[in-house]
């Protein structure tokens, strides 16, 4: 089963490879931005057949090695 | 005095360490991150470089390798253990120091060289230095050291930091600070001073004629206060 996972620093870290991505948007006539922050996306093919099983799987893979809960925040966002 | 220098795939300041080691006199042995037995040390080294490919996150694959329940282990049983640069990156991603290290808050990758003060002399790494400024080498892109507000003053109330970023004469300043850390971090301790992670690179400062010799003071004191 897939399981995704979205990395996403928390909201007090800089993140100043967004202000750079923000920047050349707005270079580019994106004049409508408020803010941009880059994250990490992970799809997992788990092999586990039960969602909810598959999902604690991939939740504690994020708490200890996808994300680091100091900076990061993580969100299992699908299942196919 | 014997060392023991772990190396990862994509350690690349592993063969300085041993080179400034056993310049200074400690028996050291290199270690590969697949052992699972560390050698008997009293000083255990995790190197800089780019181990893993820095993938995920710096220092995060190393972090979880085969040796590093060893170093951990070792760690908690009060043996000293110091990493340089990729070594303080993989030491924060073990949890063996608090806190994270970020991009350069300017997105360069720095190398030069830079001042840092000594902020705590009451450890072994430390003990008998007779000077609290030091010139050394840094050369890395994720050095910007990052904590919460609650860790930092847990820091802070532990005397946790080590070294920090200044100018020539001692001068903690932003304008000082190369890669944005927090209040001017390059090092901090655990809890009970046996670990030790910062960003400079003190085994490249032990050849007078290739660099400063702020280094080769460093190395003689370290296994002088070990003994």
């Amino acid at each position: 089963m897939k399981i995704s996972a979205i990395i996403t620093l928390k909201k007090d870290v800089l993140d100043p490879q967004g202000k750079v991505i923000h920047q050349t948007l707005e270079d580019m006539n994106f004049k409508n931005i408020n803010e941009v922050r880059q994250g990490k996306y992970f799809e997992i093919d788990v092999k586990e057949n039960d969602p909810k099983k598959a999902k604690e799987i991939v939740e504690d893979m994020c708490k200890k090695l996808l994300a680091n809960l100091v900076i990061e925040n993580y969100k299992i966002i699908e299942i196919q | 005095m014997k060392s023991s220098v772990i190396t990862f795939p994509g350690s690349n300041c592993d063969r300085d360490m041993d080179v400034a080691l056993k310049k200074f006199g400690f028996k050291n042995k290199m270690v590969w991150h697949n052992d699972i037995e560390l050698p008997k040390s009293d000083l255990v080294v995790l190197p800089g470089g780019f181990s893993y490919g820095d993938y995920l996150r710096c220092g995060s694959v190393a972090s979880k390798s085969k040796i590093m329940q060893s170093v951990i282990n070792f760690a908690k049983s009060g043996g000293m253990v110091m990493g340089i640069c990729n070594g303080f990156q993989i030491l924060v991603e073990s949890g063996l120091v608090p806190g994270v290290l970020l991009r350069n808050k300017y997105l360069a990758f720095i190398c030069k060289n830079v001042f840092v003060k000594l902020d705590n002399k009451n450890n072994h790494y430390f003990k008998n230095l007779d000077k609290d400024i030091f010139e050394f080498h840094i050369a890395h892109n994720e050095g910007n050291y990052f904590c919460t507000p609650e860790q930092l003053k847990e820091i802070e109330d532990n005397n946790q930091i080590a070294i920090y970023y200044c100018n020539n004469l001692g001068k903690i300043e932003e304008k000082f600070n190369p890669n944005g850390s927090i209040k001017n971090i390059a090092g901090i301790f655990n809890k009970e001073k046996n670990v030790l992670g910062m960003m400079p690179h003190p085994e490249r400062m032990i050849d007078n004629c290739l660099s400063g010799e702020d280094g080769s003071l460093f190395f003689k004191n370290l296994i002088n206060s070990i003994k």
